[in-house]
C-alpha cells in the first residue's frame, strides 16, 4: 500500500505520464476485483466502501426506472447500508417489501416470488450475513429476478473475499463489495454492474467511472483492494479459517452450558454467532476485551451502545437473547493457540456472570 | 488490593473524568464506563437551542471518550436505557401526577448507578466502582458509614440515602475530600480535555428544566391527553380562585406561576391527585412540625429502637433542621422537628444527619 501511495499520487485522468501510471495502477486494481468477482473489468465501479457501493445501486437502480409505482423486495437482515437506503426510497413513495428469514436464519426464495408485482423494480437480498455469516441462496433468487425481469442486487460485502464469488452465474445485476473486510484498506470499495444497467449516480461532478461515480479515484486505497482481491482469491486460507471456527464453536458448546449456535447451514468460514442463556451479552463482550479478545454483539449505535440486533430479532429471537448473543469473527491472524485460550477466557467470563446473575437457573 | 479492577462511571463531566484520572494516576487499574440512560433526541420538542452538554448526549459521550483515550484506559459505553426509563422515569412521571414532587436522581442512584451499573462492572471483572459524587464513605466498626463531602457547597449526600451496607462496600466517591475549586486545578494538572466544561444542572432527561412539559411530551408520546389533569385552585378554607392546567405543573411551597392576584401571596400547600384540586394558601400554612417517612434506609447506624436526635433536611437546598427521629415498623419513620419547617414535600427525600455523618433517610409521606 505504501508503494501504492508513492506510485500513483497523480491524477488518474490527466494527460500526463505521472496521470498515466496512477491510471495504470486503478485498471490493474480494477482487473483484480473483477477477477475476485467473476466479471468483466468493466463491469468493476470503484466507491468509497461497501456503504456507498450499496447506496448506489440500490438507489441508483431504483431511481433510475421509469414509471409513477415501483417496488422494492429486500429482506429484514439487510447492513444498515442497505436497510437505510430502502427507508429512504419509502420517503421517496416507492413501496418496499422486507421479507422475513426462518429461525435458521435463512431465507426462502420462493417468499420472493410470491412478494414480486407488475412494477416490482429490484430485488436486494445480502450474499451473506455480517452477524451470522450464513449464505442466503441468491442464485435461486437471482434466477427468480431474471425471469420476472426485475434488476437484482446483492449486498456480498460479507462474501466476497471468503466464499466464491461469480457474479454471472448467481444472475445477478449488481453486487457490492467493501475492501477491508478482505483486508484492505478501509475506505475503499467496488460494485459490479451488469452492461446495460444505468444508474442515477449520487455525485455529480466529472466523468470518473463511466460517470457513475464522479470524483478522482483513491488510487492508493483502490490498488490496496485490487492486491488484497488477488490474495483473497486464491482463497488458500479459508478451510483453516473454517476449521479453527468450528474447533471455537464445538469446544465452547461443549464448555458451556446453555449456549446455542444462531445461524444454521451453509456459513461463511469465519463467522459464528452464540447465544449464552441468562448471560448479558454486553458484559461478556468488555470482559472478553480485558483479556485482549475482541468480538461482539448487536450492532454498535453511535454513542457506541448496543442494541438487541435486528438481524437475530428476525430470527425469532427476544429481545433477552439477541443481546445474550455474540458475534465471534475469526481470520488470517488467528491459530488454534489462540482459540484454545479464547475458549478458556469465555468459559471464565461465562462462568462468573452465571454466578452474579440469579435469574439464570440452568448454569449446572 | 492494588491490582484489584475499578470501573469509573464516566458522565463525560470533569467531576467523573478527575476521578479516572486521579485513580490512574495512582496506579490503579481502571476503565471508564458510560452508561447510555435515556436518549435526548426521543422528545424533539424539548431540546433547547444551544447544546448544554446533558447526560447521555452524544457530547457528553464524546468528551467521556477523549478523556478514556487521553487517559490511555480501556472505555466503553453500556445501554441501560430500558432500566432507566423503567425505573426512574416513570415513577417520576407517576409521581407528579400522583400529588408528589419526586427526586429522579435518588432513584437513579438506588436503582441504576449503585445497583445495574454495579453489576454490569462486576460482570466485567471490576471489584469496586468509584464515581465523582461529593461525599465520603468510611468504615467503622464494622459499618460503612457514609459523610458529608468537605466541600458543603457540592455535597450530595442527599441524592445517596438509599444506599446499603452492601452497595457502600463496593463504592469510592474520591473527590469526597476535595473542594470543587481543587478538582478542576486537578483537572487541569491531569490535563483532562473537560476541565472548563460547567457543572451539569438540574435533572439531567429533562433537557430544558421545564418539567411539567416533559411530563407532557412523555405522555403525548404514548398519545395520552394531560390536559384531563386540570382542576380548580382552591384555598385551604374551600375558596374556589380559579383553574389551572394540571397539578403536575405545581409543587409544595410554590408561589410563581399560579396565576391569581389576591391581596396576600399565596403558596401551593398541597397538590389532590383524587379531586384534581391544587390547594393554595398563606406562608404559615406551609409549615408543618411532623412527618413520616417511607423505605427508611439506615446507614451509618443500624435502625435505632429509640428516638434519636438529628438534623434532618428535607430537600436538597433544605437547611438541616433540629428534630427527633424515631424509626416505625415496616421501614418507615416519624421525624419531629424542634421548629416546624416550611414546605414539608411528599416524594422528597429526608435524609437524618449526626453532624457529617448521613445516619439515614427514607421518602416523605
Amino acid at each position: 500500500m505504501q508503494e501504492a501511495v508513492k506510485s500513483c499520487w497523480a491524477n488518474p485522468s490527466s494527460i500526463h505520464r505521472d496521470g498515466q501510471m496512477a491510471r495504470h495502477q486503478l485498471e490493474k486494481a480494477r482487473g483484480q476485483v473483477a477477477a475476485l468477482l467473476g466479471c468483466a473489468a468493466k463491469q468493476v465501479v470503484f466507491t468509497s466502501g461497501g456503504t456507498e457501493a450499496a447506496n448506489l445501486a440500490v438507489l441508483g437502480a431504483v431511481r433510475s426506472r421509469p414509471g409513477e409505482r415501483k417496488h422494492v423486495i429486500t429482506t429484514a437482515v439487510e447492513h444498515p447500508a442497505v436497510l437505510s437506503a430502502c427507508a429512504q426510497l419509502e420517503r421517496e413513495g416507492v413501496e418496499v417489501t422486507y421479507l422475513g428469514v426462518d429461525s435458521r436464519g435463512v431465507l426462502d426464495p420462493e417468499m420472493f416470488r410470491r412478494q414480486l408485482r407488475p412494477h416490482t423494480v429490484l430485488i436486494s437480498c445480502m450474499h451473506a450475513n455480517n452477524e451470522t455469516g450464513v449464505v442466503q441462496p441468491v442464485a435461486e433468487i437471482g434466477a427468480i429476478a431474471r425471469e420476472a425481469g426485475v434488476v437484482m442486487h446483492s449486498d456480498g460485502v460479507q462474501a466476497a473475499g471468503k466464499i466464491p464469488v461469480q457474479v454471472d452465474s448467481l444472475g445477478l445485476d449488481l453486487y457490492s463489495v467493501s475492501a477491508h473486510k478482505f483486508y484492505g484498506a478501509k475506505g475503499s470499495g467496488a460494485f459490479f454492474v451488469r452492461g446495460k444497467l444505468t444508474l442515477d449516480a449520487l455525485f455529480h461532478g466529472g466523468r470518473q467511472e463511466q460517470a457513475q461515480r464522479p470524483g478522482t479515484e483513491n488510487v492508493p486505497g483502490i490498488a490496496a483492494m485490487g492486491a488484497a482481491a488477488e490474495v483473497a482469491r486464491k482463497a488458500e486460507e479459508a478451510g483453516r479459517i473454517a476449521a479453527l471456527r468450528d474447533r471455537l464453536e464445538a469446544a465452547i458448546v461443549d464448555r458451556v452450558a446453555g449456549v446455542t449456535v444462531n445461524g444454521v447451514g451453509e456459513r461463511t468460514p469465519n463467522t459464528t454467532n452464540l447465544r449464552f442463556d441468562g448471560i448479558e451479552g454486553e458484559a461478556m463482550v468488555i470482559a472478553l476485551d480485558l483479556r485482549g479478545f475482541a468480538v461482539s454483539t448487536g450492532a454498535a449505535c453511535s454513542s457506541g451502545a448496543v442494541k438487541p440486533s435486528h438481524v437475530l430479532l428476525a430470527m425469532g429471537l427476544t429481545a433477552e437473547q439477541a443481546k445474550s448473543s455474540l458475534r465471534f469473527s475469526l481470520g488470517r491472524s488467528n491459530d488454534e493457540q489462540q482459540v484454545d485460550a479464547l475458549v478458556e477466557a469465555v468459559a471464565a467470563a461465562a462462568a462468573h456472570l452465571r454466578r452474579l446473575s440469579p435469574s439464570y437457573a440452568h448454569a449446572g | 488490593m492494588q491490582d484489584d479492577l475499578i470501573a469509573v462511571a464516566m458522565s463525560g463531566g470533569v467531576d467523573s473524568s478527575v476521578v479516572a484520572g486521579l485513580l490512574h494516576r495512582e496506579g490503579r487499574r481502571v476503565i471508564g464506563l458510560t452508561m447510555q440512560l435515556w436518549n435526548q433526541r426521543r422528545l424533539p420538542e424539548l431540546m433547547p437551542d444551544e447544546p448544554t452538554g446533558r447526560c447521555c448526549s452524544l457530547d457528553d459521550v464524546y468528551d467521556a471518550r477523549a478523556v478514556a483515550s487521553q487517559l490511555g484506559i480501556p472505555y466503553y459505553v453500556v445501554d441501560f436505557e430500558r432500566r432507566f426509563e423503567e425505573q426512574v422515569v416513570k415513577p417520576f412521571v407517576e409521581d407528579y401526577l400522583a400529588g408528589r414532587t419526586p427526586i429522579p436522581c435518588t432513584l437513579c442512584n438506588n436503582l441504576v448507578k449503585f445497583d445495574q451499573f454495579l453489576e454490569m462492572a462486576e460482570g466485567v471483572g471490576a471489584t469496586r466502582v468509584a464515581t465523582g459524587h461529593y461525599a465520603r464513605v468510611r468504615q467503622d466498626s464494622g459499618r460503612y458509614q457514609l459523610l458529608r463531602a468537605a466541600d458543603a457547597s457540592k455535597d450530595q449526600t442527599y441524592f445517596l440515602f438509599g444506599l446499603t451496607q452492601a452497595q457502600l462496600a463496593r463504592t469510592m466517591f474520591p473527590l469526597g475530600g476535595y473542594q470543587k475549586k481543587e478538582v478542576r486545578e486537578l483537572a487541569r494538572e491531569l490535563k483532562i480535555p473537560v476541565a472548563d466544561k460547567g457543572d451539569s444542572q438540574e435533572i439531567c432527561f429533562v433537557p430544558n428544566g421545564d418539567y411539567a412539559a416533559f411530563i407532557e411530551a412523555y405522555f403525548a408520546e404514548q398519545g395520552i391527553d394531560t390536559r384531563q389533569a386540570q382542576g380548580e385552585i382552591v384555598t385551604t378554607s374551600g375558596r374556589k380562585l380559579g383553574q389551572h392546567a394540571g397539578i403536575h405543573h405545581y409543587t409544595v411551597g410554590q408561589r410563581k406561576g399560579l396565576g391569581i392576584a389576591t391581596g396576600e401571596p399565596l403558596y401551593v400547600i398541597a397538590t389532590e391527585p383524587e379531586s384534581r384540586r391544587v390547594i393554595v394558601g398563606s406562608n404559615d400554612e406551609l409549615l408543618r412540625g411532623r412527618f413520616t417517612a417511607r423505605e427508611v434506609n439506615w446507614i451509618s447506624i443500624a435502625e435505632p429502637a429509640g428516638v434519636v436526635r438529628a438534623q434532618v433536611r428535607i430537600r436538597n437546598k433544605h437547611v438541616p433542621a433540629a428534630a427527633s427521629v424515631q424509626a416505625l415498623a415496616g421501614g418507615r419513620a416519624e421525624v419531629r422537628f424542634d421548629e416546624p419547617q416550611r414546605a414539608v414535600t411528599p416524594g422528597q427525600g429526608a435524609v437524618f444527619y449526626d453532624g457529617d455523618q448521613v445516619l439515614g433517610g427514607g421518602w416523605i409521606e
